[in-house]
């Protein structure tokens, strides 16, 4: 249990999330959550973004080992079963591919820049602030760091109630990325989903 | 007289369950848990002390502690 520079990345996912509240395009950034795991599995280091390197894990790890942090029930039945997490993946993949339209919406002038969060892919919450993009930065690179900030703010808030009410890293158990990394090693290794 | 034998608990991995998040990894004193091929978690028996830190950290719940004969 030797600690190294890896244990630390729940700092880089605490700035993360902070320098969203100030500037929505630090957003950006956080396709390194999405692309370095997928990279990582297809490219034979497995599930190492999870097992080593995810930061929000961490965080929730770090947090939840606190008793009065997480009740530390066991998590439901169904929340645990595969179809599940394959629906919520679903649903993720659903909801980014809305997020992309949007972006693409902007892009063709169709649409203005919606400058909120949308928490919870519902409840838009008024993020103007945090525009400091400047005049130079076409709108539909804003669009996408906001449609982004969006799911990354929805997915740590989720996976800090599930931290509260079960196991720390219950979030592990449906993240959309973690599933997908553990399909990608499944499939090379030709076992069945 | 009865002997009572204390029988040793060893953690045990369902692998259907198993989510491959590695949470096991980092609670355990002995080293004795491995991700195998990003899939599921592996536990060596030989190494296990039967402390039960991974059965308890487990979000999905796919690690029990088993009596060995």
């Amino acid at each position: 249990m030797r600690k190294s520079w890896k244990d630390k990345m729940w700092i880089v996912t605490i700035i993360y999330f902070s320098l969203g509240f100030f500037n929505i395009m630090f957003a950006w950034f956080g396709m390194v959550c999405f692309l370095v795991p997928i990279l990582m599995s297809l490219f034979g280091k497995e599930k190492a973004f999870c097992n080593s390197y995810c930061g929000r894990g961490q965080l929730f790890s770090l947090l939840g080992s606190n008793p009065r942090m997480s009740l530390n029930k066991e998590l439901p039945a169904f929340l645990r079963n595969k179809w599940f997490r394959y629906g919520f993946l679903l649903f993720f993949t659903a909801m980014f591919l809305n997020m992309l339209f949007t972006t693409w919406a902007v892009f063709s002038e169709s649409t203005g820049v919606n400058e909120s969060i949308r928490f919870l892919w519902t409840f838009d919450l008024p993020w103007k602030l945090a525009n400091r993009a400047g005049n130079n930065v076409s709108l539909w690179i804003i669009q996408f760091a906001y449609g982004f900030y969006s799911l990354m703010l929805t997915s740590l808030v989720l996976g800090l109630i599930s931290m509260f009410i079960y196991r720390p890293r219950a979030w592990c158990v449906y993240c959309p990325i973690g599933t997908v990394t553990q399909m990608i090693c499944k499939i090379k290794e030709g076992e069945g989903l | 007289m009865v002997v009572q034998v204390k029988k040793r608990k060893k953690a045990m991995v369902l692998r259907e369950d198993c989510v491959a998040c590695g949470a096991c990894l980092k609670v355990c004193p002995v080293n004795a848990t491995v991700i195998y091929r990003g899939i599921f978690a592996v536990i060596d028996s030989a190494r296990c002390i039967g402390c039960s830190r991974c059965a308890t950290i487990c979000p999905a719940s796919a690690i029990n502690m088993k009596e060995l004969e």
